[in-house]
């Protein structure tokens, strides 16, 4: 252990939600997207799942919302430190839009992208079984466009640059391919609770 | 150029994501020892850290890399921090760190370090926020976002580079302006509380761009945007209006 001469940090809390290497940002939702942020009405917005699945689709912005809704109150975790206690996403859960296209067997693994063309992979055990959203509220109102609004992945398990902003789809496939921060250095999976921030964590 | 992996899944999008910037695949997953070797006051809030790393591989301008400090218990705390210095300033590098009310990391470095301290560091991080200096490079930055930046600035000049590079800085006050004694002729400072004498007081506005964007070099710049998210989205929002293409800037927001 290499100890910092006169470092004491902050006052230690146990917190068991917290994973390691992460502090709380409390109140703070800091924005770190890479591109500019788009300017997307949701009339403009559309939903596409394809790939490795037996009936490709795309939902507009009313028949993503007609889906039976599901919110997310839970926690999350950014690779820069920050995590989030108790944040509260509004939706639909990943699984009714895969209802729709059935995924083949053959699929292991996603590609999301924006519609800014940002790119994020994903094991497709990830965004099944009830832990993976398509949201568009946040605290019960829209979600801000430079927190990803009209809609945004959500897959709070994972560091949240996994949570694509302004998701535009999802391509099933059966091999993983890196996206746009994974080309960048970043982990191929990003568990927060196993610390992958990078390549080979 | 920007990089294209031969077998890269690419969205049925109007692509708006610049591309990766080719940097050496060295792994930065080692945690190396940094020995602070000199603090240089730069404003009133922020000040620049020197450290020696022997075992540093080398960066390219704009990269970031990870810092921890622990404490005796075993408790650390890590940040992200903007590399300051030019690549060839060879076995150190530099860090610009502003005085964060109440910042565990940044309050340990303003208060408490003194030469001869250690840290550790781990780096370089990111292909995406770098300028390897082989491409035109338009930089826009506000407080301490003008830190990667300036990297970029010194390699410039340490190189001798022909290429075109510009850049736009917003600051409250002279005062607060970092590396004020080492800006040039390629700098614009924008004050946007107090100015110096004849200056106008204000934010960054399409004035201060459109000049940068009519004098378009070969194949155009490459733009680097960097601070708080509120200056990153106002900036941004500039060089599009002004017709920069959208998939040539390339933000970084200070979280």
């Amino acid at each position: 252990m290499n100890v910092t001469r006169g470092f004491t940090g902050r006052p230690r809390v146990d917190n068991p939600g917290l994973p390691p290497g992460q502090y709380d940002a409390r109140d703070d939702w800091p924005v770190l997207s890479a591109e500019v942020t788009p300017d997307l009405a949701p009339a403009d917005w559309s939903f596409r799942i394809d790939g490795l699945v037996e009936r490709p689709h795309t939902w507009d912005w009313d028949a993503a919302r007609a889906l039976p809704g599901s919110s997310y109150e839970g926690d999350i975790h950014c690779v820069t430190g920050w995590s989030k206690f108790g944040v509260r996403f509004g939706g639909v859960s990943l699984d009714a839009f895969f209802h729709v296209v059935r995924p083949h067997g053959s699929a292991t693994h996603a590609i999301a992208y924006s519609h800014t063309g940002y790119t994020a992979n994903l094991p497709l055990a990830d965004l099944v079984g009830g832990r993976a959203w398509i949201a568009w509220e946040y605290d019960g109102r829209p979600l801000a466009p430079e927190h990803g609004g009209p809609a945004r992945l959500l897959v709070p398990h994972l560091y949240f640059w996994k949570s694509a902003k302004w998701i535009a789809g999802i391509t099933l496939l059966d091999h993983d391919e890196p996206g746009f921060w994974e080309r960048n250095g970043y982990h191929e999976r990003g568990n927060p609770w196993e610390e992958q921030r990078y390549s080979g964590d | 150029m920007t990089e294209t992996p031969a077998k890269a899944f690419t969205p049925p999008t109007r692509f708006a994501v610049p591309g990766r910037i080719p940097v050496a695949d060295q792994t930065a997953a080692l945690w190396q020892t940094a020995t602070l070797t000199e603090i240089r006051r730069e404003t009133p809030h922020a000040a620049t850290f020197r450290l020696a790393v022997p075992g540093w591989t080398g960066h390219l301008p704009g990269q970031h890399l990870m810092l921890r400090l622990t404490a005796a218990d075993g408790y650390a705390a890590q940040r992200h921090y903007s590399i300051a210095s030019a690549p060839d300033d060879s076995g150190h590098i530099e860090l610009t760190l502003d005085h964060v009310p109440d910042g565990e990391v940044s309050g340990w470095f303003h208060t408490v370090a003194r030469p001869g301290d250690t840290v550790e560091v781990r780096g370089p991080l990111s292909g995406f926020f770098a300028w390897a200096g082989d491409r035109p490079a338009l930089l826009l930055g506000a407080g301490s976002g003008v830190v990667p930046l300036m990297s970029m600035v010194r390699h410039h000049r340490a190189r001798d580079l022909a290429v075109p590079l510009r850049m736009l800085v917003s600051a409250r006050g002279p005062e607060e302006l970092i590396y004020a004694r080492e800006l040039g002729t390629e700098t614009t400072a924008v004050f946007t509380r107090s100015a110096p004498t004849g200056v106008p007081v204000g934010r960054m506005a399409a004035a201060h761009v459109a000049p940068l964007l009519a004098e378009q070099p070969p194949n155009g710049w490459e733009a680097y945007v960097c601070g708080s998210n509120g200056f990153a989205e106002h900036a941004s929002r500039l060089l599009v209006e002004a017709g920069q293409p959208v998939e040539r800037i390339r933000i970084e927001r200070f979280g």
